[in-house]
């Protein structure tokens, strides 16, 4: 993996007195060269300056997870990043999910599940059931996974499991038993079993 | 937000340097909390030094047989750790206890640590706060303080520090490795959170431009067991009312070691040496646990709203204790 060259001393030295900086930020596979302000999240970044509007901002607090999207893989609150501390990360937002026409198997379930109403959540909602994959595949435990599961082994994705693993994700339309049961479309292989994993 | 320098840290010793040159500056990790708070104007730094990217994020085995936590390792990565998980459970329950899964996948070790109270007066700057604003009065005292603190509090504030992983270390016996301008130096965590008195605006014992690099874990005792158990207002990603971190050691039907350390009651991780004391060499029973619960907490001096955090602490003890007590 390539990495962005270490600025010299005296561009480091320079931002530390400035307000702004120059700054590479990768995303969705691309480098996007910009100067920012200090004070730019991720979020306003990518919305703002970079017209990815897919994630969204809800309270800006990393509350409700509408921001969420992937840093190297693994899934975080865009408004709590800031743009200029993001060197050399990959960034990956909903509109990355999909390979051209085809949606990634978490779209297509949420789709096939109708887990959304307004779909104000739901690219946060995409971006963190795809962290939340990633994670139990690595064997990340959560508060709900058993004593008993051997430390480093992938965790089986119960519905409980899923709910947990969701709960930095809020949804006011109130679709979270059809967003757990969409998740464990994709757990089971992306076909929907007719097992309403959530009831 | 008021606008700010940016230095990405290359060594710990630029990044020290560079803390301590400039008054107000702050070390960058994961953010979660620090830039919340920027965005909230409670803090306005005019310096960002950014610690993320330095070689602080390994997890390693020591010779002693305990472990050295580099600061900048991810609370996820953390609490995900095949070590941890074997050898101090407590440490990986207490972490995943807390906030949720993006919030741990972003904050560190070092940064949790030294997390700022949730004290809704501390965190609304049109509103008095003598540890934001100093000299301006406490509203927590006789306004809302239902989460607040029934322990060790002062006339000036009666905050709580809100890290689980805190409350774990406590437990654990950790230590903090700090560096800073005058060099290096180890705290007990029992000690690196202060109680308030008449400087509630100091959380720590940090002096300006010392930085977290690392947490040490003595090792486990073997034939111990350890858990954390949080009570809060909805099943997750909430603050704990009151949690407990406990590792005990039953031998011959008697308690052979035990530590026990409380969350959400005071303004640093409560560690309960007087419950310890009635629980060494006790019978390892419910009335014992009850009897050193109660030890602990006749020190409590509840505020108008939060007095059911002294019955809840007693039972989430006398649970934790009884559950421990039963894996020997």
């Amino acid at each position: 993996m390539e990495s962005s060259p270490q600025p010299a001393a005296a561009a480091r030295t320079t931002a530390a007195t400035a307000e702004r900086s120059d700054m590479v930020l990768h995303v969705n596979g691309v480098p996007y060269p910009l100067t920012l302000d200090h004070r730019t999240t991720v979020l306003d970044a990518l919305r703002e300056h970079l017209d990815l509007t897919g994630a969204k901002k809800g309270c800006d607090h990393g509350q409700c997870g509408a921001c969420t999207v992937l840093v190297d893989g693994r899934r975080a609150n865009s408004c709590l990043l800031l743009a200029v501390a993001q060197n050399g990360r990959r960034i990956t937002t909903v509109e990355g999910l999909a390979e051209g026409d085809r949606l990634h198997p978490l779209q297509e379930a949420f789709l096939d599940r109708d887990a959304f109403q307004c779909g104000y959540c739901t690219p946060g909602q995409l971006c963190s059931a795809v962290g939340l994959l990633a994670e139990a595949a690595d064997g990340f435990p959560s508060s709900v996974t058993p004593d008993t599961a051997a430390p480093g082994a992938p965790v089986p994705l119960t519905a409980d499991e899923i709910r947990e693993r969701m709960s930095g994700n809020l949804c006011r339309c109130g679709a979270y038993p059809r967003i757990v049961d969409a998740v464990g479309d994709v757990r089971d292989g992306g076909i929907r079993t007719g097992q309403d994993v959530a009831s | 937000m008021k606008p700010f320098g940016y230095l990405r840290a290359a060594s710990v010793e630029e990044a020290v340097r560079a803390g301590a040159a400039q008054p107000g500056a702050k070390f960058l990790g994961g953010g979660t909390n620090l830039v919340d708070l920027m965005k909230l104007g409670v803090e306005e730094p005019p310096l960002l030094v950014d610690v993320s990217g330095l070689p602080l994020d390994r997890i390693e085995e020591l010779p002693d047989g305990g472990l050295r936590i580099g600061a900048t390792v991810r609370n996820s990565e953390l609490a995900a750790a095949v070590a941890v998980r074997e050898r101090y459970p407590v440490l990986s329950q207490a972490l995943l206890s807390g906030a949720s899964g993006q919030l741990r996948n972003t904050a560190t070790t070092g940064g949790n640590l030294v997390q700022r109270t949730r004290c809704t007066y501390f965190q609304d700057i049109s509103k008095p706060c003598n540890k934001r604003a100093p000299g301006t009065g406490c509203p927590a005292r006789d306004g809302a303080h239902r989460d607040l603190a029934v322990l060790g509090h002062s006339a000036h504030c009666v905050a709580t520090q809100p890290s689980d992983l805190a409350v774990a270390l406590a437990a654990l016996d950790a230590t903090a490795h700090l560096h800073g301008p005058d060099g290096e130096r180890e705290v007990p965590v029992t000690e690196f959170h202060r109680l308030p008195g008449e400087h509630p605006e100091q959380d720590t014992v940090l002096r300006p431009g010392e930085l977290i690099t690392a947490v040490r874990l003595p090792p486990d005792r073997p034939g111990a067991h350890s858990r954390y158990r949080k009570a809060r207002d909805r099943a997750s990603f909430a603050f704990a009312l009151v949690s407990v971190g406990a590792v005990l050691e039953v031998r011959g039907g008697a308690v052979r070691y035990a530590a026990l350390a409380f969350g959400g009651l005071a303004h640093r991780p409560w560690r309960a040496r007087a419950a310890e004391e009635v629980l060494r060499g006790a019978p390892a029973t419910a009335d014992t646990f009850a009897r050193a619960a109660d030890a602990e907490l006749a020190a409590a001096r509840p505020l108008r709203e939060n007095g059911f955090k002294i019955t809840l602490a007693r039972n989430l003890a006398i649970d934790a204790l009884t559950d421990l007590a039963a894996r020997t």
